[in-house]
């Protein structure tokens, strides 16, 4: 049996396989790339996106003398050279993402590994490891993402910097669910992006949020909504988005990337607000 | 009448639409490279003809029939086995659970109707659906489709796109029975 478990764990990690190829090559050491620079600022969003429990924290920085464009406010335009850092830790730094905007305004995703003595992080394999044996993660392994994992959630958006923007630092609070689902579903099901064919809207827009909003409770309730309970109650709280948060079926949980636990609070979070416009709705 | 000329008038631009939107060479490539590459295979039912198996081309391309229902992985085989396949051959059980092949006809509700070309490379290239859902799963020989040009998928979907309708809800995958197993 153990040789059909590496055969089907080598047919799926050959599936994530393969990208576009980058314009210099990244560095080997995280330390080569800036990381721990003093101009490194940290930052920390409003809504964090689920990761299975692990410790988070995320730096950016702009090339000296730049500032962001922030005039489109649902889009800021980070400068070339922008970097940011994000780090996963489960009792102890476990790998450190990078995302880089570069000199002819592509973008570049890599993430490091860390050493066990902590004294640097290596650049992971472009495929990504779908089984590093880390003691502290759920289920006591961790799933280092591939190149197009990156790009799944980050190429979603009109802007592939998720977690520093408008919504997430400037803006007036959003109901928490609201904040939940666009940190944590937006980035592919939005308006306009490459699933928006699906017809499901949970991005919030901090230039319009009551539009947003609307846009949200429509996409989940409304009559034309696909996601709608067809026994006519509009807004039941067996809805497929709890369903799908709530599945352990690797096949049909969501998101499909980057989680094997599910969040409790979150999905707790998301039933309340189901429930709470099932009230609306029916009155 | 007049309202029928002008019916007849507006169904003859659309058709000239149509025709135009799927280039006939294109459409022809895809179709050939459909053929080729086996899609019929796994993705078109297969039932006992005159001549034994054979995929059923009256349900072409639709996958795994939602009246055939499979609740359960098959039993595992022994080695050196390691898949089992229904007779239908659309539906598979393996260490990741059982996959069920994909309608690839134009339903916008069950097949790819509602899909874009970019849904469809994005999907090829990266192994997941959409490019960014869940993992494509054996048995669909992903990591050689990948290899596909621009061109080729243009063709392939731009084929799918012209072939009969088929109704048929495919079941989502089921996960392994026991816990760790494939995943």
């Amino acid at each position: 049996m153990n040789l059909a478990v590496a055969l089907v764990a080598s047919m799926l990690a050959a599936a994530v396989a393969g990208a576009t190829p980058s314009i210099a090559p990244l560095p080997r050491w995280l330390s080569d790339t800036g990381y721990g620079a003093p101009e490194m600022q940290s930052f920390t969003p409003r809504y964090a996106l689920w990761s299975d429990g692990a410790a988070k924290r995320r730096w950016i920085r702009l090339p000296a003398g730049t500032t962001i464009d922030t005039s489109n406010t649902d889009a800021w335009d980070f400068p070339p050279g922008t970097k940011l850092w994000k780090e996963f830790a489960f009792d102890g730094p476990v790998e450190t993402r990078l995302i880089e905007r570069l000199a002819d305004g592509s973008w570049r995703f890599a993430t490091y590994l860390w050493l066990a003595d902590g004294s640097d992080a290596e650049l992971a394999p472009e495929a990504g490891l779908r089984r590093l044996p880390v003691s502290s993660a759920p289920n006591g392994r961790y799933a280092v993402p591939s190149r197009n994992d990156c790009l799944a959630c980050h190429e979603g958006p009109a802007v592939p910097v998720l977690g520093y923007s408008a919504v997430q630092l400037e803006a007036p609070p959003l109901p928490p669910a609201l904040g939940y689902l666009h940190a944590n579903c937006g980035h592919c099901h939005n308006a306009t992006g490459a699933v928006a064919g699906i017809d499901l809207v949970l991005a919030q827009s901090a230039a319009d949020p009551q539009a947003s909003a609307r846009a949200t409770r429509a996409s989940m309730f409304g009559r034309a909504s696909r996601f709608r309970s067809r026994d006519g109650d509009a807004a039941r709280r067996d809805h497929v988005i709890v369903e799908r948060m709530h599945s352990t079926n690797p096949y049909t949980r969501m998101p499909p990337v980057g989680v094997q636990v599910v969040d409790r609070e979150g999905v707790a979070l998301v039933e309340a607000w189901i429930r709470h416009n099932s009230e609306e709705i029916s009155r | 009448m007049k309202r029928t000329i002008a019916s007849l008038a507006v169904l003859a631009l659309a058709c000239a639409g149509a025709a135009l939107a799927a280039d006939p060479s294109k459409v022809a490539r895809g179709k050939y490279l459909v053929t080729v590459a086996g899609c019929n295979d796994c993705h078109t039912p297969w039932i006992v003809g005159a001549n034994g198996p054979e995929p059923d081309m009256t349900r072409m391309l639709s996958g795994h029939p939602q009246d055939f229902k499979v609740t359960s992985p098959a039993k595992t085989p022994d080695e050196p086995w390691i898949m089992t396949a229904s007779v239908t051959n659309t539906a598979w059980s393996g260490p990741w659970g059982v996959s069920f092949t994909a309608n690839l006809t134009p339903d916008p509700e069950t097949g790819l109707g509602g899909w874009t070309q970019r849904n469809f490379t994005d999907t090829i290239r990266s192994g997941r659906h959409h490019g960014r859902g869940r993992e494509i799963l054996p048995p669909m020989p992903i990591r050689m489709y990948r290899n596909f040009t621009d061109d080729d998928l243009e063709a392939i979907f731009g084929y799918l796109g012209t072939i009969p309708v088929v109704k048929n809800r495919v079941p989502e995958p089921l996960p392994p029975a026991a816990p760790v197993a494939g995943k």
